[in-house]
């Protein structure tokens, strides 16, 4: 290739490979098969993203149907059996079969885009890492037919997302709904520990020539700590699984607490994992964040060496915070001091990386297009849900505040106002690279707007509830309490934030065949991805890429003021 | 510099008071954790309004120049050249590294005062002692120092700076995880099986405070309910004067299995050996010995003395107990007082005759997934059971 000879800006402009790919298009049967056999990292990143969209509709319209039974008090929708089932099987797919999928979705379709590679490190692991996942999501859906068991009772899993000991133990809860729940999340983690590995060792081994980690994109950076989370955190949860099955079919007894067994272990083992799963949620979205605030304000990400540092920051605190959870188990009072600091001294990289992006804003140009809309609207809500978080880490606050909706709300203003709001905006930014196709602008606006609507409607009137003493999981609630009328405006905030993801659903469908054509940089965007055709072929780029900065393509259409200059 | 210090923090906190109070008019709540009327709980609440100042100030500042950024340096129209590129100031990133690090000392160190002075808080001789048994789904209290059992509905004396009168409670669980949360008295507390948990209030008015359990214990959880009433040290001084007799004290029924020697013990069935003395001597499926008791069986009279029969005869033992007869079962809530207390079903119902005749017919009527089965009985017997229920006071 003789890239070595070559300045950098040239070696660029060789792997700028615009012709789109020509073939026989196959047969259906044939078109199919390849989904199914392929290793393609792109093709299976789209087909995590496609797998996760379906869930988000159904767990959706599970949070939708939650809404309707909460809209009177005393409300006789659905039985209260039903409704446990809905809430566990809501926060379960929500977490498990849409955040971890899509999120790893577009890892897999970026990281070795960004990175100058041509796939992933392992490809056939890959693909067995999605279809595991895909597995483990079909199973946990099919305890709805098959969780019936010899015992006649439950279907889906009724305890709640959790899942706290001893209500799992076969004497409380009988059949075999829980079994479904437990051996899917173990399958679904089998599937995650196998990408967070692939992740691990393409972003380490798979750069492309010129790019040192001082150079690598802050996407792949936050993936790489999301997979070392990944591999610290999923672990312990397959163990608890593992724990689990063995109380309800072996006679172990490490959570029946009637034979001596702790409900406190199972609350360790749950929260270790789950409170990194949280930092694996949003650190993808802060990825996304990372590389669309700059393009939209058309200026280099502020503070680079501090914006990895904070990340990884990130990843190494959230790993000593997860007893925050525990706050009115009964630890000592020295465990709760612990815990209050410990999750206070998050909030510093996190508040590093949000005056980060605001100094990006602070000069710029901000265009806004719809990628850029959600990633504004973002901003404001991770910093409302980034200060009821120190609210929580209060612990003697936490006291009160503790299961109820309050933290119901809390965690969906990080769930949905940081991570959906940049999952979408990610979509609407990376969907022409992906289809070669721009989505729809107008139709996009409208689903921003409804968003933001329905979003704040839902989630900001969700904390009064909570203060007002609601606790969280109740299948109804007396009149009395004045909950009544915050109730019904929560839910209908969730019905327009069902009309606006209808809206993103019908734009991917109508944009895929209708949409304008994108070509292969549609954003003026600086990394990678977008110096290759949209969609980009099996092989990625045509000639190994080689970079001279951290924005190599800025470094091509400036060449009067690159930023290899400056490093 | 320091009165100061504390001027500032007392005016950010007044302010913050002032708008949680504006919000909690518009929405006035029995269960609102701003209304607060224990010691606990107003330690919390003091907290809360700094914390709530605080982050107040932060929201508003950030969000300011996020839309001062955002309004400010919008592309204008036409303009298609690129700004100029800035890649990072070390002075600016360790500044807003350096002030977030000072605001978690002050926010750590209020934190660590309340939690240490509430949790790990002396207990004074004066103190009540109560423990909490959590079930499925509903509460069990018993007073050790009254050999007092009751269930769903708290009752504990009012506490003053003249006269303190805590109430320590030790709290634990019979079957999962449950929480005991009453918002105006305290934060909530975890009852785990296998374990016990302690929290203490000491309410400084008298009045009726609810809440309910707040950790998700299964299919009933919404409607485990709770109620604490605080009473006047003489309300209080009756109300365990009342609980403390039994049964056979007040209503001695002719064919009711009495426990001859067991009449004058206090709450007797609440006492593990006193009920096993008594179920040593009349085995509930004993034959009966007294002469008018065999036609009780088939009585149709809907009477007190009829339904104690039908109550002690069928299954209703096996959970219940009603001190002072051979009804010692623990596995659901002691009904020796059931009349005293105003809700049945931790408070999925209040205490009428017809809801409590509907829920011994059919507890599943008024509260699906409750652990208490439908006996199948007839209408006379449930109505004979309800008769029979209504005297228990």
């Amino acid at each position: 290739m003789g890239t070595d000879s070559m300045p950098a800006p040239q070696g660029i402009e060789a792997g700028l490979d615009q012709t789109s790919v020509v073939s026989r298009p196959g047969t259906y049967l044939e078109v199919i098969h390849g989904w199914i056999v392929t290793v393609d990292h792109k093709r299976l990143g789209i087909l995590y993203i496609c797998y996760a969209l379906v869930f988000l509709l159904v767990a959706g319209s599970e949070a939708l149907l939650i809404r309707i039974q909460l809209f009177y008090p005393h409300n006789n929708f659905v039985s209260p059996f039903t409704f446990n089932r809905l809430f566990t099987m809501h926060g379960t797919t929500m977490v498990f079969l849409v955040g971890m999928p899509i999120l790893f979705g577009f890892g897999n379709y970026l990281v070795p885009l960004m990175i100058g590679a041509r796939d992933m490190a392992f490809p056939r692991l890959n693909a067995f890492s999605f279809w595991i996942s895909a597995f483990a999501g079909l199973l946990l859906y099919y305890s709805f037919i098959g969780g019936v068991g010899l015992y006649g009772t439950g279907s889906a899993p009724d305890v709640a997302w959790f899942a706290y000991a001893p209500l799992t133990e076969k004497a409380f809860s009988p059949g075999h709904s829980t079994d479904y729940w437990a051996v899917s999340i173990l399958a679904n983690g089998i599937g995650s520990i196998g990408t967070a590995i692939n992740i691990l060792a393409t972003v380490f081994c798979m750069r492309c020539k010129g790019m040192t980690l001082s150079r690598i994109p802050l996407l792949p950076w936050l993936y790489a700590t999301v997979s070392f989370l990944v591999l610290v955190a999923v672990s312990p949860l397959t163990a608890a699984q593992a724990m689990l099955l063995i109380d309800r079919y072996l006679g172990g007894h490490f959570f029946d607490t009637q034979m001596g067994g702790s409900a406190i272990l199972w609350a360790h083992f749950f929260w270790i994992f789950g409170h990194p799963e949280v930092y694996v949620l949003v650190l993808p979205a802060f990825a996304f964040a990372n590389e669309i605030i700059p393009v939209f304000s058309r200026k280099a990400i502020f503070g680079y060496p501090a914006m990895v540092a904070a990340s990884v920051g990130i990843g190494f605190i959230s790993l000593g915070v997860w007893a925050h959870h525990m706050f009115t188990i009964g630890m000592t009072s020295f465990g709760n001091a612990f815990f209050t600091l410990s999750t206070m001294l998050v909030s510093i990289p996190t508040g590093i990386k949000t005056f980060n992006w605001l100094a990006t804003l602070w000069g710029g140009k901000i265009r806004f297009a719809t990628p850029m809309l959600f990633s504004i609207a973002f901003l404001f809500q991770w910093v409302i849900a980034g200060l009821t978080g120190i609210m929580l880490s209060v612990s003697a606050w936490n006291w009160q505040l503790h299961n109820s909706y309050f933290v119901v709300a809390h965690f969906h203003y990080v769930l949905v106002g940081a991570i959906v709001f940049m999952i979408f905006a990610a979509i609407y930014y990376w969907y022409p690279k992906m289809t070669g196709r721009m989505l729809d602008e107008r139709l996009g606006k409208w689903h921003f707007w409804l968003m933001v609507i329905g979003f704040h409607l839902t989630f900001d009137v969700m904390h009064f509830p909570g203060l007002l003493g609601m606790p969280r999981q109740i299948f109804t609630y007396e009149p009395d309490r004045g909950w009544t009328l915050l109730n019904q405006i929560v839910s209908v905030g969730g019905f327009i934030q069902g009309i606006a993801v209808l809206i993103l659903a019908y734009n991917l469908v109508h944009s895929y065949f209708r949409g304008k054509e994108a070509g292969p940089d549609p954003w003026d965007a600086w990394t990678l991805e977008w110096s290759t055709s949209s969609p980009p072929p099996a092989y990625n780029f045509v000639v190994d890429p080689v970079v001279a900065s951290r924005r190599p393509l800025w470094d091509l259409k400036h060449p009067e003021d690159p930023d290899s200059a400056f490093e | 510099m320091k009165t100061r210090a504390i001027l500032f923090r007392r005016s950010i906190t007044a302010a913050a008071q002032l708008l949680v109070c504006a919000c909690a008019k518009a929405a006035p709540s029995s269960t609102s954790i701003f209304s607060n009327k224990s010691t606990p709980a107003h330690q919390l609440n003091d907290l809360s309004m700094f914390v709530l100042a605080i982050t107040g100030l932060i929201y508003v500042g950030v969000s300011s120049l996020l839309v001062y950024a955002i309004v400010k340096f919008r592309a204008r129209k036409g303009d298609t050249t690129e700004p100029p590129q800035v890649f990072g100031s070390m002075q600016i990133e360790l500044s807003w590294t350096i002030i977030p690090i000072l605001i978690i000392v002050v926010l750590f160190l209020a934190t660590a005062r309340v939690l240490f002075s509430v949790q790990d808080a002396q207990k004074p001789a004066s103190a009540l002692d109560v423990i909490v048994v959590g079930h499925q789904f509903w509460w069990e209290f018993r007073y050790p120092q009254y050999n007092v059992v009751t269930a769903n509905e708290l009752h504990v004396p009012v506490s003053s700076k003249q006269a303190p009168r805590p109430t320590f409670m030790k709290l634990t669980s019979a079957d999962v995880m449950h929480s005991f949360w009453v918002p105006q008295l305290d934060g909530k507390t975890d009852l785990l099986p296998n374990r016990v948990n302690e929290m203490w209030i000491d309410p400084q008015q008298t009045g009726m405070f609810e809440g309910q359990c707040a950790q998700f214990c299964g299919p009933e959880h919404a409607k485990m309910l709770l109620r604490v009433y605080v009473d006047t040290p003489e309300q209080f001084k009756e109300w365990i004067a009342g609980q403390q007799r039994t049964q056979a004290e007040l209503t001695a029924v002719p064919g009711g299995l009495q426990p001859g020697a067991n009449e004058t013990a206090p709450n007797a069935g609440n006492r593990g050996g006193a009920g096993q003395a008594l179920v040593s001597k009349v085995p509930p499926n004993s034959p009966t010995t007294q002469g008018n008791v065999a036609e009780l069986g088939e009585s149709q009279e809907i009477s007190a003395r009829t339904g104690q029969y039908v109550f002690e005869h069928e299954a209703c033992i096996s959970c219940h107990t009603v001190a002072g007869t051979v009804a010692t079962g623990r596995y659901g809530p002691d009904l020796t007082h059931l009349m005293s207390r105003e809700t049945i079903a931790s408070g999925a119902a209040t205490n009428t005759k017809e809801n409590l005749l509907g829920w011994v017919g059919d507890p599943n009527q008024i509260k699906p997934g409750s652990l208490m089965p439908a006996m199948h009985l007839s209408d006379g017997q449930n109505q004979q059971i309800t008769a029979y229920l209504l005297t228990l006071k």
